[in-house]
């Protein structure tokens, strides 16, 4: 129940977050929201690393953990190309 | 202190980074500093993960490292007119990464209570809908499959069914999960075959919706998955993507003025062609060196990009001619639709890319009263989004759509590859008007020859 609350109220914190934003940040917005979602990384980690799983069990998580991380690594990774872009324009300013 | 005590003080301080990292994020100035400090949040939660006790590091590793470098070799790669496509593969394996720590946990322990059990599921179903509806739509931006949606007779029941059975099997794996392991391969199975069905009726013009919704679903899966394992960061920080998500979704719903609904099921462009207007009268073709005259003669150019322009990767060369038309004196603005390209603000990207200043981007409904009084207004291969059937053709499948309105400019110039309709599969009656002259070819060459007429005339 208390993680059901934790939900809740982050979901309106997210709506709240989130309202106002410029049109030239929507792409960075959504591929550097895209890299949060790779938090999924932390489940990975625990479901690969539990020392006596089975075989199968241990290859769905070592999945994940790799599939987790291309979509945390990449998605920091090409947000921060775009937004250095963004950047460069200001200071020539 | 015990030591799981000072984890979950870390998980709270991840937490915190990210809220405020997805706050700068949202703001121009302090963007790429938001993205730092989310990645730094990532960094420690992964961090304090890896230092709970009794985990089994080998393989651990060896996938750590695989994602990495593959994470790192794409995002180094990618170019930037690729970016929808990159940005709709990395939440595809996001979302699969989440089904797959729902069905090892399930693995590794049968016997789990309703409330484990019950995210178990949707972290499933969900997961599977966002990896290959990110496929299909992945597919679809990079023109490796049609951009046309497929309709079938019974789509919609067929969806409804199947998601009928989802919850059903959901409910009765709740309530006894460890015997009923084939009702979680099933969900597997509708998970992945719903996010094809959902995603294919869906045309290439409403992608940047799409990818909206799926990057929400991609958190929602990663919410799902920290039911399972009871672990608040996951649901903190997949809760906040799944509410960012939807709002950028509702944002690009409405520079279509559709409701989502409409963009989910109305399978926009998937008549022949099209349906509504049939075009009356003959295009009229400009060559690159009459289109220099016009231009050489313009006080005021409005440049509208569109698709066509990162297909040809033509940013740096619509830069270069923008630079030569404002030493010639003429005033020179970009004109950016909110749905131009194929992701929420793509044209912006490509041109902050070419080194385009902030200043002369202009949105849709500032850059319409001045149209008028505008001399040439410059179409790079864009189509839907200056197509005025959205505004006068009540039988147009674009019609309500807000549109840049270039038709009212003096002289529409339009750079297209052919008279194909667009993305959408809509006819422009733009391509006929009075005042429109078409310039076929690649956007990247017919810039570079009008280019060179520019600065042979200067020499």
């Amino acid at each position: 129940m208390l993680l059901f609350f934790v939900f809740v109220l982050s979901i309106f914190l997210g709506f709240e977050l989130i309202t106002k934003v410029p049109s030239q940040l929507h792409t960075p917005l959504m591929s550097g929201s895209n890299a949060i979602s790779g938090i999924t990384i932390v489940g990975a980690l625990v479901a690969a690393g539990h020392t006596d799983n089975s075989g199968f069990a241990t290859a769905l998580g070592v999945l994940a953990v790799a599939l987790a991380m291309v979509n945390v690594v990449g998605g920091y990774l090409v947000t921060d190309r775009m937004l250095r872009m963004f950047k460069v324009r200001r200071k020539e300013k | 202190m015990h030591n799981s005590d000072l984890i979950n003080f870390g998980y709270i301080i991840a937490s915190v980074l990210f809220i405020y990292g997805l706050k700068l994020l949202s703001a121009q100035a302090s963007a790429r500093r938001g993205n730092l400090i989310s990645a730094v949040g990532m960094l420690l939660a992964v961090v304090l993960t890896l230092c709970q006790q009794g985990l089994e590091y080998h393989w651990i590793i060896v996938g750590l490292v695989v994602g990495t470098a593959v994470g790192a070799v794409l995002a180094m790669r990618v170019q930037m007119t690729s970016m929808p496509e990159m940005v709709a593969l990395f939440n595809g394996f996001g979302g699969l990464a989440s089904l797959f720590v729902a069905w090892a946990e399930y693995d590794f322990k049968p016997e789990m209570p309703a409330s484990s059990a019950a995210p178990a599921m949707l972290a499933i179903l969900i997961g599977g809908i966002t990896f290959t509806g990110s496929m299909v739509a992945f597919g679809k931006l990079s023109e490796m499959l049609s951009g046309k949606p497929v309709l079938f007779r019974g789509q919609v029941p067929l969806n409804a069914f199947l998601l009928v059975v989802a919850v059903v099997a959901g409910a009765i794996f709740t309530l006894s999960p460890a015997s009923t392991y084939y009702l979680l391969i099933l969900t597997v199975l509708l998970g992945l075959a719903l996010g094809v069905l959902l995603t294919i009726p869906i045309g290439g013009a409403d992608m940047p919706v799409v990818i909206s919704l799926l990057n929400s679903y991609s958190g929602l899966a990663a919410c799902a998955a920290g039911f399972v394992i009871g672990n608040t960061v996951l649901i903190v920080a997949g809760a906040l993507v799944g509410a960012s998500g939807i709002i950028l979704t509702s944002i690009m719903c409405k520079a279509m003025n559709r409701s989502l609904t409409n963009v989910l099921f109305g399978g926009v462009g998937a008549g022949p062609g099209g349906e509504g207007t049939t075009l009356q009268g003959e295009p009229k073709p400009i060559s690159a060196g009459d289109t220099y005259f016009l231009l050489e003669a313009a006080r005021s150019v409005i440049v509208v990009p569109g698709y066509g322009m990162a297909v040809a990767q033509a940013q740096h060369v619509v830069k270069e001619l923008a630079e030569l038309l404002e030493q010639n004196g003429a005033d020179v603005k970009f004109a950016i639709h909110a749905v131009a390209g194929r992701m929420p603000g793509h044209m912006n990207v490509l041109l902050a890319e070419a080194d385009v200043p902030y200043e002369q981007l202009v949105e849709t409904e500032d850059v319409n009263p001045l149209m008028p009084s505008v001399d040439i207004a410059l179409v790079i291969g864009a189509n839907d989004v200056v197509n005025p059937a959205a505004r006068e053709d009540k039988s147009s499948p674009l019609y309500g759509m807000p549109i840049i309105n270039v038709d009212q400019a003096r002289t529409v110039i339009v750079m297209k590859r052919s008279m194909k309709a667009g993305f959408a599969g809509v006819d422009n009656p733009l391509f006929v008007a009075p005042n429109a002259r078409m310039l076929f070819g690649d956007a990247k060459q017919t810039l570079q020859a009008i280019v060179g007429e520019f600065k042979s005339a200067a020499a």
